[in-house]
């Protein structure tokens, strides 16, 4: 036995050396090949691009850890349908793990899922030039489905009049805050952003330690900065940005969240950091955030009793006449161009964006199809979690400002790497609006954007 | 263990083991030849081949290189490995050696197998998870040495992680992965120093330190020259501590840190593989110069 062991050993090795030799080989062979290779053939022009030739087999969804329940009930009610769930980080926090694989894919010429699901919502930017977004609007989708999404939903995913991608959620900015306490301490809901400093400098004063805010996390800027029309991140044109960062409109809300931070009434710790749920997850008296607040950070990551938690339409500056609130990504669901089963993938996409089993019931965020919306709030009020209905989410839906673009580039990634490690070391955001401008620029340049200052 | 094959003794068999062992060697440098070539040799011409073409193949000479190098986050991913590589090859040499040599000075009994198992561990883990362990030690909501951290000023994880840290951090990081493999190998090199040098410098009169700094050292040096050589094309080479960190940091820090995350970027974000090539041609072209360097002027390749 001892002695027959090591050269059984000594085989395996050599045998699995042998199979890394041949992968080797053969990885060289297909790569060789592929260079020289021509495109692709035997596809037909239909709904308004090429589509490979159909077969059977099974459909590849790629999605996120919290979007496999909607795969997974899909397949419940569909028990013919072959499905093949594939997990991934859902492109969460500026990974681009899917870019990535879709330009590996893209060199290999195989291997891209049928439909994916991305916690971000400028892939567009990427996928259309990269020939993986199949066009939704010129054949595949009806556009009576299309229509009843809210509207500007789509915005993200059209290039050119063409819609290539359809919008999970969205997470439009409102004004939670924590109704029993509010009332405990005396207060009433800020309606203008003149009001909320008032406010903020108040607690500050009469209840040190409670928060009205928090301004340290990568997307702080689509929450306060683009709430207040603030020019960072106009996208003009597929290729061209407008950035100014230092109008009135930037730096008015610039100085309140300042006041804010230097009084500590607000924090720049992140709502998601350890320090926050370890320090101030019960210190929250108001707090402006997109929609997806009230289940991701209020009910999941802080676990705040029920009944506690309300939503508020989010303040607006006095004196302005239309409202205007920023948002926090928003999930989108792409299907491939390359898909050889382009009906299971197109009745897949349908029924996850639109269907009320799904969208209507189960979903954590608020969904962009309005006649889910409408079930997914009624919903929201029968489950009892909210101390007040949520008709504050519906009325912001309509109200994102859109002079805020997604470029190709991550406006998320720019703050936290710029506007952020200056925070931290007590530098006011006023101060860092000319170097975040820079950065911006710089970024959108470097991804090939025409930029006017 | 206690069956130690054909004990080397007649002269009469001498060459028939010469032509096994010649025999068995060239199969083993066969082995690793052709590993080498497919791992190697051919992605690397690949590489070189993409850095001076355009996505269409067609040749473009150094035009991938200066687009590259006019990017903005060019010089600085630059100056941040420069730093970087400055600290870990210095830390790497004076703790590794002066590690090395107080393990020496333990050599009999128990407390030096210790340690030596103890500097092992480390280097035992796999890069990334090791990486991982230190994101949770240094932030200090959740670190076991968070009243440590405190002392030094240190209350969040955003002070932590500073712009101005980052190389240290990184240095610390690496030196904690990586060094215990190369402590353990001088260990053994300094074994193999003979009894009979070390026993003159004890008769010359020559102290402990005497004896490291003009005994153990100099005949460390070869092995010295060894480790900076690969430690300066793995440090040139830094990804993993910075990806990490800008993941667990939501991009606060560590995000086109290192020429190797500008590559990654270019190949995949900004689909521009050729671009990509270039900066890691421009990554080989440094280490292996280095390592030229290196080499030349230790006499590296001179027998003793």
């Amino acid at each position: 036995m001892t002695v027959n062991k090591p050269s059984s050993g000594r085989e395996r090795v050599f045998s699995k050396r042998r199979a890394a030799l041949l992968a080797g080989c053969a990885a060289t062979a297909a790569l060789t090949l592929t260079a020289c290779g021509g495109g692709a053939t035997g596809t037909t022009t239909k709904d308004g691009f090429a589509q490979a030739p159909q077969k059977d087999g099974a459909l590849t969804v790629w999605v996120d850890a919290t979007r496999v329940e909607a795969a997974k009930l899909y397949q419940q009610q569909h028990p013919d349908v072959k499905l093949d769930i594939v997990t991934y980080d859902g492109d969460a926090n500026g990974s681009n793990y899917l870019q990535t694989k879709v330009q590996l894919f893209n060199r290999t010429r195989e291997g891209w899922p049928d439909v994916v699901f991305s916690a971000q919502n400028n892939e567009a930017t990427w996928a259309v030039d990269a020939g993986f977004a199949a066009p939704l609007n010129k054949g595949l989708i009806p556009s009576a489905s299309l229509g009843k999404f809210a509207s500007g939903a789509n915005d993200v995913c059209t290039v050119g009049g063409t819609v290539y991608c359809l919008r999970n959620d969205l997470s439009q900015a409102v004004l939670w805050y924590n109704a029993p306490l509010l009332k405990k301490f005396g207060y009433s809901v800020p309606t203008t952003w003149e009001e909320y400093q008032q406010l903020g400098e108040k607690v500050a004063k009469e209840h040190p330690g409670y928060l009205v805010g928090d301004a340290g996390d990568s997307y702080t800027p689509e929450i306060y900065l683009w709430a207040s029309k603030c020019g960072a991140n106009h996208i003009t044109g597929p290729k061209s940005v407008s950035v100014n960062t230092t109008s009135e409109a930037c730096t008015k809300m610039a100085r309140l969240v300042d006041v804010l931070i230097k009084n500590k009434s607000m924090s720049i710790s992140g709502v998601f950091s350890t320090d926050f749920g370890k320090n101030q997850a019960d210190k929250v008296l108001l707090m402006p955030g997109p929609a997806w607040y009230g289940g991701a950070v209020f009910k999941g990551t802080f676990k705040t009793p029920a009944k506690q938690i309300a939503a508020a339409p989010i303040p607006q500056w006095k004196g302005d006449t239309s409202p205007s609130t920023g948002n926090v990504g928003g999930g989108t669901w792409l299907l491939s161009q390359h898909s050889t089963h382009i009906k299971a993938a197109t009745d897949f996409l349908k029924w996850v964006t639109t269907d009320n089993a799904y969208q209507g019931e189960k979903a954590p965020g608020f969904p962009a199809y309005a006649p889910a919306a409408e079930n997914w709030l009624k919903g929201q009020d029968a489950s009892g979690y909210f101390a007040s209905d949520l008709s504050a989410l519906k009325a912001a839906s309509s109200q994102v400002w859109p002079d805020w673009g997604s470029g190709q580039f991550s406006q998320e990634a720019i703050w936290a790497a710029t506007v952020k490690p200056g925070m931290t070391q007590g530098k006011s955001i006023v101060s860092l609006l000319p170097a975040w401008q820079d950065s911006i620029v710089k970024y959108a340049k470097s991804n090939g954007y025409k930029v006017s200052q | 263990m206690t069956l130690t094959p054909s004990s080397p003794g007649s002269a009469a068999r001498r060459p028939r083991g010469a032509v096994r062992q010649s025999r068995a060697g060239t199969a083993f440098v066969a082995a690793y030849v052709v590993l080498l070539v497919a791992f190697g040799v051919l992605p690397t011409a690949y590489a070189v081949y993409f850095a001076f073409t355009d996505a269409g193949g067609k040749v473009t000479g150094f035009a991938n290189f200066t687009a590259t190098a006019h990017d903005f986050r060019f010089m600085d991913a630059v100056s941040h490995v420069a730093v970087y590589l400055a600290f870990w090859l210095l830390s790497l040499v004076v703790f590794v050696v002066a590690l090395a040599l107080l393990l020496h000075r333990l050599a009999s009994g128990s407390a030096s197998k210790a340690l030596r198992f103890l500097y092992y561990i480390p280097g035992a883990l796999a890069g990334a998870a090791s990486v991982l362990v230190w994101l949770f030690m240094l932030d200090p909501t959740v670190s076991p040495v968070s009243s440590l951290l405190g002392m030094s000023g240190f209350h969040t994880f955003g002070e932590v992680i500073a712009p101005g840290n980052l190389p240290l951090l990184f240095t610390v990081i690496a030196f904690w992965t990586g060094a215990g493999g190369w402590i353990v190998v001088m260990y053994g090199a300094l074994n193999n120093i003979p009894t009979d040098v070390m026993e003159a410098a004890r008769i010359d009169g020559a102290g402990a330190w005497q004896t490291a700094w003009h005994v153990q050292i100099p005949m460390l040096r070869k092995w010295i020259v060894y480790m900076v050589i690969l430690a300066f094309a793995g440090g040139a080479q830094l990804f993993v501590e910075p990806q990490l960190l800008s993941l667990a940091s939501v991009g606060v820090a560590g995000r086109d840190y290192s020429l190797n995350q500008l590559t990654f970027d270019f190949a995949f974000q900004m689909n521009n593989i050729n671009g990509a090539a270039a900066v890691s041609v421009e990554l080989l072209v440094v280490s292996v110069s280095a390592a030229a360097l290196f080499v030349a002027r230790s006499g590296f390749f001179d027998a003793d």
